[in-house]
């Protein structure tokens, strides 16, 4: 019922709302305690500006299960991207923090949105550029489809299956100061 | 930090808005962070083609332009004044269209003329980053003194900035002045009248002929080299006289406040506008702003030679 009078009022249809991020955060949090027996060596690098803020989430809801706290770290792709001088504006590069030496250490790539991949693809070549980790995992709020390049993620909040002419637009409380909801946009 | 850079070329700092310097700045933060990496090359750059184009000598500044280049994966070549066809009369403008024949996207340019880059930037689609014009500007040695002194005093806004020395023939100056000044920083000019005139003030920037005067109250001094090429006797005091006047001398330099910072843009004549100890010592950040000055060039080039044209 709710939805429906949002369908009308509201091109944007509501995906998730705050608690349906939280639960899929949640699970993604034990995923990653399940197949991370070492979560000691585990790192949840977030690409700017929302997989930070994920990855921080994820880390407070490993420590409400395991009283661990995780490394987090900052992932910036600007720098890596294969794109530079073909976008209309170019995007701002930002400073990455790792805690290294990555060597021995698990790095779980954090963003909002799986698309084309080929963001995955930059951060994965920013990750290398500090080190050689001993594996790269990908966690994602939403998997929206329609990959370009080989790459699949290891942790899923939402599978959203999506036309190329849709827009998932997520919000976050801390990054966008909005609530906490996942929208898919017709255009 | 909403600004977006659109500019293909890097000319002049005072055709800058501070939005722009500051976006700069914060590019440059990224950009320094690269240089600790394992791996210290990005490929933001790569398949574009860079010419270091000097038509007066320089080693660091064309260094630090080569391997910032390089760190972005863009292919360098390096032309000399000695080594182009300008020395067998070829002008300027042809040369630079020969080798944007030859599909290269960027050009740093070291000239004696002043405008020399602005007047190629107007002429080529490829991106022009001045990298000193005769008298006029060097924004990139501008930016990396604003790096150096809003890293290590945490901000620009306030502060108190003497530049010292052979201000009349220095492009450093001028870029250091126009981009302090955009940001807020107080600044004072000191040398002899010969060097320092009173038409300074007309920018906005206080003029004085005493250093002793001035070394109290400044959070940063910035010492310019006295270019003894570039020196016709009549403006220059001698050199005995100069260090006696103006000259950061150990005993001069206990006039400073325990936090002013020493800098200089190289290269130093040691004992002339600086004593080796007070070059060497606490207060000094002379090698910082040759590391700031590598990311500064690197978030530069990213920038102008980033953008769709």
């Amino acid at each position: 019922m709710k939805q429906a009078r949002q369908k009308t009022t509201d091109p944007a249809v509501q995906i998730m709302d705050a608690t349906a991020i939280r639960r899929a955060l949640r699970r993604i949090a034990h995923e990653i305690i399940e197949r991370n027996p070492q979560l000691t060596h585990v790192v949840l690098a977030g690409i700017p500006s929302r997989g930070v803020e994920i990855a921080q989430r994820i880390a407070a809801l490993i420590h409400d299960v395991k009283t661990i706290q995780v490394e987090t770290g900052v992932i910036d792709v600007a720098m890596h991207r294969d794109d530079v001088g073909t976008r209309p504006e170019l995007p701002i590069v930002r400073e990455s923090k790792l805690p290294l030496p990555l060597e021995e250490r698990t790095v779980i790539i954090v963003d909002d949105v799986l698309y084309t991949g080929r963001t995955v693809r930059a951060a994965m070549d920013a990750i290398n550029s500090f080190g050689r980790p001993a594996r790269i995992q990908l966690a994602v709020l939403i998997d929206r489809g329609h990959r370009e390049l080989p790459i699949r993620p290891d942790y899923v909040g939402k599978n959203l299956p999506t036309s190329g002419t849709e827009k998932v637009r997520v919000r976050l409380e801390q990054t966008d100061r909005e609530p906490d909801e996942v929208r898919l946009q017709k255009q | 930090m909403t600004t977006r850079w659109t500019r293909k070329d890097l000319l002049a700092l005072r055709e800058l808005s501070a939005d722009e310097i500051n976006f700069i700045l914060e590019t440059t933060d990224a950009f320094k962070q690269v240089g600790t990496r394992e791996i210290k090359k990005v490929p933001s750059l790569r398949g574009k083609t860079l010419v270091n184009f000097f038509v007066e000598p320089s080693t660091r500044t064309r260094t630090s332009f080569e391997l910032a280049a390089l760190r972005l994966s863009a292919d360098v070549i390096n032309i000399s004044a000695n080594a182009s066809s300008l020395t067998k009369g070829e002008t300027l403008k042809d040369t630079a269209r020969n080798l944007e024949a030859l599909h290269a996207d960027m050009f740093v340019l070291r000239h004696r003329s002043a405008g020399a880059s602005q007047f190629l930037a107007k002429r080529l689609k490829a991106s022009v980053i001045n990298a000193g014009d005769g008298a006029h500007e060097h924004p990139t040695q501008g930016l990396l003194d604003l790096y150096t002194i809003r890293e290590k005093r945490g901000k620009i806004r306030g502060l108190r900035v003497a530049i010292i020395g052979d201000i009349l023939f220095s492009r450093v100056a001028r870029s250091n002045i126009f981009g302090l000044l955009k940001l807020g920083a107080h600044v004072t000019l000191v040398g002899p009248s010969t060097l320092v005139p009173r038409e300074f003030e007309k920018l906005g920037v206080a003029v004085s002929h005493k250093i002793d005067d001035v070394l109290p109250t400044a959070d940063v001094v910035n010492l310019l080299r006295i270019q003894h090429e570039r020196q016709r006797r009549e403006y220059f005091p001698g050199v005995g006289e100069y260090i006696r006047l103006f000259g950061l001398t150990k005993e001069r330099a206990k006039l400073l406040k325990p936090d002013c910072l020493v800098m200089h843009p190289g290269p130093i004549n040691r004992g002339v506008e600086i004593d080796s100890e007070i070059a060497d010592g606490l207060q000094s950040v002379i090698l910082d702003q040759v590391t700031n000055g590598l990311a500064v060039r690197m978030a530069v080039l990213y920038l102008c030679g980033g953008i769709s044209t």
